[in-house]
């Protein structure tokens, strides 16, 4: 058989599983290939392609901006950061200043998104081992943010809201005091979350020690994001190489410390992300109480003509970094885009750091990953 | 069974039959009975775990079929489970897979023959009636491995491993914890052990002494994981292994199953009532309330834990769950087992 060929030697009391495309624990259309000895997996080979849509192809095609609303599509859980990262790669090509007031919006929108993202994160984690309940209870409170998108750029999922140059429109009336109401609402339920799974003696037996990804590993294989701090490695691009004005903000990098089990395990991914929320709830603070007045776009030409050039421009996304290497030829259309996604790498690391492990683990060791299929295939 | 038959059954329906085959006839219609009521019983918990599990996740559940709180959203379901394909893969067993659910099924309906519900209301007071039902509901694992291996499906078998590994490493605890208070009460049947706890909450085998109280906490989980329950669920963990031994089944099929696995929720539920709470008394010496009602009560309470803990834990390992068994629960049963016998010969 074709697909079995990455598996080597099979033997006797070895079962091959075809854990996906679709399978509850695969969040969407992912395949893996597991060799197992009875309940232990020997080898695990990720299958991509599902989701591909040339989106690379695409890009070519199209005109600079008509480019956006594809980069919603590229991790439709994260949408705002994606928005955020093109345009930033765009604005650096043509050398665009963008506003402060539009820095700040853009803060608020990508920390928002970045809760929205690390919540469905929480939720589908509990569903992976087991747990229902913080399925809902991460939803619930996705609503809220969803609320507020929507009442900024109409849409509740893929938003096109950030624009080369600035954001699509300034915030509407009363988002500011809409937004502070969530904070308030949201960080009790952080407390609330940690109560039923942080701090269960069984998700702590059920990932702490597991899945360990060591520092030097994480490096080797370009694994960046929450995955490389809970690798114990304080990586991260807002601290590292400040863009929107993030240098302003007060706020820390939380980094695995194997505090259950060893340094880089699940529970220390999670960790991660469970302190990432808070600590965005801290920026979002921030940036709505020193919000400034003035102009949301930048002077931007209705057809971008960018010189002939390149850049590459990367940005902290909910799972790792995304980054966008851009060719001009001088055209309205790029010559050629290339996408970096923190997904891809993340999943390449899988078959490492899954093998030995038993079937169950494996469903915790590529949750803890927080892989997104729409980011790996593009 | 049968004196009850002779003496109350019997005498006014004499003549119109043969005397054995009239005898066949009751028989079918006790058994009927017993069916029903495990039907009714079934129904109530599926639309029951629909609310508490609602509750719990800040939902509100069935509202509208039916009117009050969607009361009919089981029967909307079963007529819907009922009108289902009914689906045999190609590449299965085709007679395991057929037999399968009806094995799991009968296991679950045998307890209940030998299950009292109250000091006269039982079909057969059996003088082993706590080792039949050990005996009779462990068949059950049987019709698991047959589901898991007959549906030719990698998902079903490591499902049906898990399954018979599970079930039979907790046999152990659980017969353990049963046979502390079969030394206190100096009895196997059902009957007579909940009579020795008549007289108020604390003769209740469950604050007899320590040991006792530490034999219940083992027989309830333990329970839990031989009725396939989260935290202990990993015969059907969805997240890994699909719907494990089930995944093929459909229609009907699938709903056999999950009759029995609510019918052994109820079961194990019942047991730990008539082993540790004192069965049909209340917790006052003399009250009025029927006895039957009062031990309902309480196995839907035990129900109602076991919802609870559904749908607030994760679920365990394979591997740690063989771990609690052997080296936690089986350790601290013999103590327990011990202890009580200590207790009780001072």
């Amino acid at each position: 058989m074709e697909e079995l060929r990455p598996l080597d030697d099979i033997g006797e009391e070895d079962l091959v599983i075809s854990m996906g495309p679709q399978h509850p624990s695969t969040h969407g259309v992912l395949r893996l290939v597991l060799k197992t000895r009875g309940e232990v997996v020997l080898q695990v080979t990720p299958h991509v392609g599902y989701l591909h849509r040339a989106l690379e192809k695409i890009a070519e095609r199209v005109n600079y901006a008509q480019f956006m609303p594809y980069t919603d599509r590229l991790d439709y859980v994260a949408a705002m950061n994606c928005n955020l990262a093109y345009a930033r790669a765009v604005e650096k090509l043509l050398g665009v200043e963008v506003p402060p007031r539009a820095d700040f919006i853009r803060v608020i929108m990508a920390e928002l998104n970045r809760i929205a993202s690390h919540l469905i994160f929480f939720a589908t984690y509990g569903l992976d081992l087991g747990s229902l309940t913080p399925f809902f209870y991460g939803f619930r409170e996705r609503e809220g943010i969803l609320d507020l998108f929507e009442m900024a750029s109409g849409m509740r999922l893929t938003y096109n809201y950030i624009k080369i140059g600035g954001v699509w429109k300034d915030l509407p009336p009363g988002f500011v005091d809409k937004a502070y109401e969530f904070l308030d609402y949201f960080l009790p339920r952080l407390d609330e979350y940690d109560r039923i799974l942080t701090d269960n003696k069984i998700f702590i037996g059920r990932t702490a020690g597991i899945g360990i990804l060591p520092a030097d590993m994480a490096i080797e294989y370009g694994v960046t994001g929450p995955n490389l701090r809970g690798a114990g490695v304080a990586w991260d691009i807002r601290k590292d190489e400040p863009y929107c004005g993030y240098d302003q903000f007060d706020f820390e990098v939380p980094v695995g410390k194997g505090e259950m089990g060893k340094l880089g395990d699940c529970w220390d991914r999670y960790v991660v992300r469970m302190q990432e929320m808070r600590e965005s709830c801290r920026l979002i603070r921030q940036a709505l109480d020193r919000l400034p007045d003035g102009p949301t776009m930048g002077r931007v030409a209705r057809v971008m003509r960018p010189k002939a050039g390149e850049v590459y421009v990367r940005s902290e996304n909910p799972r790792g970094e995304l980054g966008f290497f851009l060719i001009s030829n001088g055209s309205a259309k790029p010559y050629r885009l290339k996408i970096r996604t923190g997904s891809f790498t993340a999943l390449s690391v899988l078959p490492e750091i899954a093998k030995g492990w038993m079937v169950a683990d494996v469903c915790a060791i590529f949750g803890s990953l927080d892989v997104i299929s729409p980011e790996v295939d593009r | 069974m049968l004196t009850l038959i002779k003496e109350i059954i019997y005498p006014p329906v004499s003549g119109f039959l043969p005397e054995s085959l009239l005898l066949i006839v009751i028989m079918f219609a006790l058994a009927g009975l017993v069916f029903a009521f495990i039907l009714l019983a079934v129904l109530f918990f599926t639309w029951m775990e629909r609310k508490v599990s609602a509750h719990i996740q800040s939902r509100l559940g069935p509202m509208y079929t039916g009117g009050w709180h969607g009361w009919m959203q089981p029967l909307a379901d079963g007529i819907k489970l009922l009108t289902k394909e009914d689906i045999v893969p190609a590449g299965a067993d085709r007679a395991l897979f057929i037999l399968a659910p009806f094995l799991v099924l009968g296991s679950a309906f045998a307890v209940y023959v030998a299950l009292p519900l109250g000091g006269r209301l039982f079909l057969a007071d059996l003088n082993i009636g706590i080792y039949y039902i050990l005996a009779i509901s462990s068949l059950g694992a049987v019709g698991i491995i047959m589901a898991g291996w007959a549906s030719n499906n990698k998902w079903s078998l490591l499902g049906a491993m898990r399954s018979a590994a599970q079930i039979v490493s907790y046999e152990v605890p659980v017969a353990l914890c049963i046979l502390t208070v079969v030394v206190i009460a100096s009895s196997l049947s059902l009957r007579e052990i909940v009579e020795a706890q008549a007289g108020g909450i604390y003769r209740w085998f469950i604050f007899r002494n320590p040991f006792t109280f530490l034999a219940f906490g083992i027989y309830f989980l333990g329970s839990l994981a031989e009725v396939n329950r989260n935290p202990f669920d990993m015969s059907e963990a969805e997240s890994e292994l699909v719907a494990g031994f089930h995944t093929e089944y459909s229609g009907i099929r699938f709903s056999l199953f999950f009759l029995a696995e609510y019918a052994n929720m109820l079961a194990v539920s019942l047991i730990a009532a008539i082993l540790f709470l004192g069965g049909w008394y209340g917790p006052l010496v003399d009250s009025e309330i029927p006895g039957a009602l009062v031990l309902i009560l309480k196995a839907l309470f035990l129900v109602f834990v076991q919802m609870w803990l559904r749908f607030t834990l994760p679920r365990l390992r394979v591997d740690q769950l063989m771990h609690v068994c052997w080296k936690v629960f089986v350790p601290l049963a013999f103590l327990s087992l011990i202890g009580a016998s200590v207790l009780e010969l001072v």
